[in-house]
């Protein structure tokens, strides 16, 4: 200890002294970010009387017992919107992700730990499709394997169709008053699926007549390929683009030069 | 501000005030004097600073004790030595780690690794072990090297006179006027060629700026497959990216799809302005993805609020407005391609734009004229 006391004093003390403080912070939040990694196995049970028992608990207040958007105030407004042919893919997207029940109002709702099992969430699903109008299905497991698609087709439909919103690698990005494109890392493959189909809060529908399942698995390939592809550059820090490569560049690099300058001026003690 | 009314009212009063605890010598410098007076102060100053010159010479810990200077050598040689590591660690990873073409084994990375971290202890292990040697070790007398006088002699100033008149008066240029005069001539006329060429850089594009490949009846077709857009395909809410049938035969392919690209969308048709109504087939309508601002694709669409948003500068634009921009520095709104469905119930544009797309350019008031005049 008094070894490192003496050298308290050293210019370089300040320097050690942060790097630790730092490098203590960087370990102590790998330690506790959450991965996100959530497995989920489809069991196929599709109970409708569940579903309505849950979804008369848990949605009716804002979408209505009959599905049109629940109570309308006085201005028009509806207390939450209509799920009159949403279809399953939507409610298993939404309810599957934690979207929904929606945990508070604002610019956008964002995703969170799913609030019910997959059964539970298949049974609203089947119980939405059958009372309130047919819609977009839940997509089989056919074109959801990352295995049966083309990557080089998937990028290229995924730079067309996506990455304006989404980011080149699916990081997300930012929409107008404080709607965002979420990132799409850790996102399951029949989510994806659904989310293109039905078109949840911002994002535009992209149907299976104009893009064909086996181009959603492409897309789905693409994603696959991007979350696991190793960086060849190294550190990819989160693929932003420009801006957050800009910023490390200005914070890290521009230090460093700073840093070699100063010991450059500095006469020797 | 406090400071200087006190020296006004003192200089008012015009008399020498007793400065309290503050010394006269040091009242020059001194702030927070309760009040001096100007005339013994400039007297303090000067008339001239002289030259303070160097601070005195203070040697270094490698100057005065031998152990001090042995560890500033071992540490030169041990970033010296770095280098040569640096160097062994470049070459080695350069044969070791052969690029092939498998990206998923992490080979790519490895070997970036290797070299950019084996070149930068070449390289930084040289510079800094030079430095640190040249601080510690070598000499560190403070030199004085005067600046020499600019001027030169009076003898030397007449003498490179001399010669130039000499010159002059050798070349004859006085007497023989034709010469003179043919060489104003010829040094006036020699730019001339470069005015020629510099304004002729082409033929004026005429409309090309203006003009897209799309014409009546051309289909909408998806961008970059390429299949025919049916309206019936089209559910309330979905975005497709298209592009003019054909246009992967014409001469420019990236050319015509930098003006030509279109954004298809589908609203409730009651949710449609007024005049987007003729152009649009049910709910259906077409915008050119050409920002009118600067030109970049307009492609981030909001389901919910009909918002267009521009990703490099935020210009927003309201689909149930006609496009019009709503924020950000877009001028225009875009330019609508008028659509209807075909015999087969694909959708096709019934004609070109009405106006150029993408962003202003100088002749683009006079395009947009002809362009009102033909249509």
């Amino acid at each position: 200890m008094n070894a490192v006391l003496r050298h308290r004093r050293h210019p370089l003390a300040l320097v050690v002294l942060l790097l630790g403080a730092l490098l203590v912070a960087g370990m102590a939040y790998a330690a506790v970010a959450p991965t996100g990694a959530q497995a989920s196995e489809a069991t196929g049970v599709d109970d409708i009387a569940l579903g309505e028992e849950l979804f008369l608990a848990n949605c009716s207040t804002c979408h209505g017992t009959d599905g049109a958007g629940g109570y309308v105030n006085a201005d028009g407004d509806a207390a939450g919107p209509s799920l009159i042919g949403v279809g399953a893919a939507s409610v298993d997207f939404q309810v599957g992700t934690g979207r929904m029940p929606a945990q508070a109002s604002g610019p956008q709702i964002s995703k969170r730990e799913p609030q019910f099992t997959l059964e539970e969430t298949r049974a609203m699903a089947a119980y939405v499709a059958s009372e309130f109008g047919p819609g977009p299905a839940i997509p089989d497991g056919e074109f959801l394997d990352p295995a049966n698609g083309d990557v080089a087709e998937g990028a290229e439909l995924f730079r067309v169709n996506c990455a304006m919103c989404h980011n080149f690698a699916g990081s997300g990005g930012a929409l107008t008053r404080g709607k965002y494109a979420p990132n799409l890392r850790g996102v399951e493959p029949v989510h994806v699926y659904e989310a293109m189909v039905t078109g949840p809060q911002s994002m535009p529908v992209f149907s299976d007549d104009t893009l064909t399942p086996q181009q959603k698995n492409d897309i789905i390939t693409y994603l696959d390929y991007v979350e696991t592809e190793p960086s060849p550059g190294g550190l990819s820090l989160g693929s932003l683009g420009p801006v957050g490569d800009g910023l490390f560049i200005w914070v890290v690099g521009i230090t460093g030069l700073i840093a070699c300058a100063v010991w450059l001026g500095a006469k020797s003690s | 501000m406090s400071e200087s009314h006190d020296d006004t009212t003192a200089r008012s009063v015009s008399t020498v005030r007793e400065t309290g605890p503050d010394a006269p010598g040091t009242a020059a410098g001194g702030t927070g004097r309760t009040g001096t007076d100007v005339q013994t102060r400039s007297a303090a100053l000067p008339e001239r600073f002289d030259n303070p010159g160097l601070p005195p010479h203070r040697p270094r810990m490698a100057d005065t004790a031998v152990a001090a200077a042995r560890r500033a050598e071992r540490q030169v040689a041990f970033l010296f030595f770095l280098s040569i590591v640096g160097t062994v660690l470049t070459i080695v990873g350069y044969f070791a780690v052969p690029l092939r073409n498998d990206p998923e084994s992490g080979r790519v990375l490895l070997s970036n690794i290797l070299l950019g971290s084996g070149l930068f202890l070449t390289l930084f292990g040289i510079g800094t072990g030079a430095v640190h040697w040249a601080k510690t070790l070598m000499p560190d007398h403070e030199e004085i090297d005067e600046r020499h006088q600019i001027e030169g002699t009076p003898q030397e100033q007449s003498e490179a006179v001399d010669i130039l008149a000499n010159g002059v008066e050798d070349s004859g240029i006085g007497r023989r006027p034709l010469i003179r005069n043919t060489l104003v001539g010829a040094l006036a006329l020699a730019p001339l060629p470069a005015v020629v060429l510099l304004k002729d850089t082409g033929p004026n594009p005429e409309g090309v700026l203006a003009e897209t490949i799309w014409q009546a009846g051309t289909r909408l077709v998806t961008d970059p497959t390429g299949v025919p857009v049916r309206a019936a395909d089209l559910s309330v809410g979905e975005v497709v990216h298209v592009q003019p049938e054909g246009i992967e035969e014409s001469s420019h392919v990236l050319d015509e799809k930098a003006k030509a690209a279109v954004l298809l969308i589908r609203l409730e048709p009651n949710e449609l302005a007024e005049e987007s109504l003729a152009g649009a087939y049910a709910g259906i309508i077409a915008f050119s993805k050409i920002c009118t601002h600067m030109g970049c694709p307009v492609a981030l669409y909001e389901q919910q609020t009909h918002h267009l948003l521009c990703p490099c500068h935020q210009s927003t634009f309201d689909v149930t407005q006609n496009a019009a921009v709503i924020f950000g520095p877009g001028k225009r709104p875009l330019p609508q391609l008028p659509i209807d469905v075909d015999d087969d119930g694909y959708l096709v544009a019934t004609a070109p734009f009405s106006e150029p797309v993408g962003p202003s350019y100088w002749e683009r008031e006079q395009d947009k004229r002809r362009m009102t005049e033909e249509s």
